[in-house]
């Protein structure tokens, strides 16, 4: 009973604050926060907004140039540009997020763990980090990816672990600053196990360091994912990809035709908007911290 | 005793001894990878339909039936003297990749014998007029370029300079007949790209190198002696902000590694990230190796040469608190 009207007094509280926080915003982290909504939008309701279906062949004519019936004209196998380029923005976020999301996890929750034992399991962990960030990531990802072949499970996994490194980085050096605090020793006194002391204790009170790395690393998983999906060996046909609709539509270039651009200035736009709103939260991140 | 004589010295050799055993650790990573592969090697070579007795005759005479540790100590050994073995297409791997080495090579040293000199240039220049036009300008273009993906720079530049402008070639497939000055007219787009895609990040870096040392006591002192600004920058601020900068300078050559795939895909320019991904394509596993190690030990060697400059030129980080 009681819990129930402590959370409803808290909640409008906190929408209220996220409320006004999101108006003291400069004018970047809105246009920013705006954008990303607008490409949210098209990525939800991307089976109502396009004309077409994502692999339907609409045309016997490839590169049909752009025309009333077809706005953005049709691609290499006659498919209508428009409607692959809004699947392609469901298809290329929802996979860039669930990379983002599982990499969060296995970061935040290996890198809150090694500072709370440290010793020999910190230690192994942090080497094995250390041998994982000493290949590029795009050069790591293209080995793994041809032993294993390129399926999107695969490109997911394979990012994600890869991407983890950076989380579990930031999440220990956070952590290990929490780690000595009172309520800490508290928690194991009273005898609660590791994992919930992660989750409950020490997790929300580094969160908001983190926060900021996450919009960074969504940018880059989402770039990432563009560069080999345009490699040939990320995200595989038929599915839409903007990264492999540049590529397989890039003849047109030669031709002076920038219908092949529009999904590269899509991906670009996207990852801008979301450092706009990164850049405001890492600005007011520093500003408190010099306050406090 | 050398430790005494020479910290710097015995400080480096203990720097290049980490990056040799990080890039043993990791050639061990990039060799095992090859035992995950689904099937056994010697099928992946010979196709699906080979006999069983084919396969094993295979296994032998590559030496598969021997111990990981004794193979892999084989392969580091070959490697180590530029033998990849053979690639899957049955030619040595290094007559495959030798060549586009070579190529990548001069494409990207021509890139930071440009980028260099350019860009701590500019970060001087933002640094001297911090808060004006140029320095605004040049922040802003940092956080376009870390957001905008390679490929769209590539095709911009080859859509306005090649096919609109037609000012130079749009594919950039040098071959060895062509003279030096054909050879350095197809790689100007791609030049270009790379200048464009890495230039924003180190004048950034460049100018927050500087302008921490301008923060420091003794440049206060020199400003408050009446030294003009120009010379306090030159200088005070630069000699001892030259170990910051070099160290970025190195880290961004790294950055430079993936980068460079994508860019001599999109000009067909026959380097070795192009290798690569053709390679990714066949799965060709040795020539995948043999690339995926070069890349590994360019990587490793740039952040270690950026560690040692940054000690060398600041003793102060031989004597961590």
């Amino acid at each position: 009973m009681q819990q129930s009207l402590e959370v409803r007094s808290v909640a409008p509280n906190r929408l209220l604050r996220a409320l006004k926080l999101v108006r003291s915003a400069p004018p970047t982290a809105k246009f920013g926060m705006v954008v990303v909504a607008i490409y949210a939008f098209v990525a939800l309701f991307a089976p109502l907004l396009a004309p077409y279906g994502e692999v339907e062949v609409v045309s016997r004519v490839p590169f049909e140039p752009w025309s009333a019936s077809h706005l953005l004209g049709t691609d290499q196998l006659g498919r209508d540009f428009l409607s692959r380029l809004i699947f392609g923005a469901r298809n290329s976020i929802s996979i860039a997020l669930l990379t983002t999301a599982i990499s969060f996890v296995i970061g935040c929750l290996l890198g809150v763990l090694a500072a709370l034992v440290g010793g020999i399991v910190d230690q192994a962990i942090s080497r094995l980090v250390d041998a994982l960030m000493s290949v590029p990531d795009l050069i790591f990802t293209l080995m793994i990816l041809s032993i294993f072949g390129s399926s999107v499970t695969n490109l997911i996994l394979i990012i994600a672990v890869l991407t983890s490194t950076r989380f579990y980085r930031i999440a220990r050096a956070a952590a290990l600053n929490v780690a000595s605090l009172d309520f800490v020793e508290h928690a194991k006194v009273r005898g609660e196990s590791l994992l919930w002391i992660a989750v409950n204790e020490v997790f929300p009170n580094i969160l908001p360091l983190i926060l900021s790395e996450l919009g960074m690393r969504f940018c880059f998983i989402f770039l990432n994912i563009a560069a080999l999906s345009f490699l040939g060996v990320g995200i595989q046909p038929p599915t839409a990809e903007w990264g492999s609709m540049v590529r397989d539509n890039a003849a047109l270039i030669n031709m002076g035709d920038i219908t092949p651009l529009i999904p590269a200035a899509a991906i670009a736009f996207l990852a801008i908007a979301v450092n706009f709103v990164v850049d405001w939260l890492l600005n007011r991140a520093s500003g408190l911290s010099e306050e406090g | 005793m050398t430790t005494k004589s020479h910290p710097i010295l015995s400080m480096a050799a203990s720097r290049i001894g980490l990056g040799l055993l990080s890039l043993v650790i990791v050639s061990l990573i990039i060799f095992s990878a090859v035992s995950f592969l689904p099937g056994s090697y010697a099928s992946a070579i010979l196709g699906q339909n080979a006999t069983q007795a084919a396969i094993s005759a295979m296994e032998i005479k590559l030496g598969l039936n021997r111990p990981w540790f004794v193979r892999y100590l084989a392969w580091l050994g070959a490697a180590a003297t530029g033998d990849m073995g053979l690639s899957f297409s049955g030619r040595p791997v290094m007559a495959l990749i030798g060549p586009r080495l070579k190529n990548t090579l001069v494409l990207a040293s021509i890139t930071a014998a440009i980028a260099v000199p350019l860009s701590i240039t500019l970060g001087i220049v933002c640094a001297r007029y911090r808060g004006r036009f140029i320095d605004k300008f040049l922040s802003t273009s940092t956080l376009a370029s870390i957001s905008i993906p390679e490929f769209f720079v590539a095709y911009v530049v080859m859509m306005v300079l090649a096919v609109k402008l037609q000012l130079f070639p749009s594919m950039a497939g040098i071959r060895n007949g062509m003279g030096l000055g054909e050879q350095l007219y197809r790689m100007v787009l791609p030049i270009l790209t790379l200048l464009l895609v890495i230039l924003a990040h180190m004048v950034r870096n460049t100018r927050a190198a500087i302008l921490s040392v301008m923060a420091s006591p003794y440049v206060e002192m020199a400003r408050l002696k009446g030294e003009p600004e120009k010379r306090v920058v030159i200088r005070q601020a630069l000699p001892n902000a030259i170990g910051p900068i070099a160290s970025v300078v190195a880290l961004n050559l790294a950055y430079l590694i993936s980068g460079v795939v994508v860019i001599e895909v999109v000009f067909v320019y026959p380097g070795v990230g192009q290798a690569m991904i053709d390679a990714v394509r066949n799965r060709d596993v040795p020539v995948i190796q043999a690339c995926a190690l070069i890349f590994a030990a360019a990587y490793i060697g740039f952040n270690l040469i950026a560690d040692i400059i940054s000690i060398v030129s600041n003793p102060r980080l031989l004597h961590p608190r």
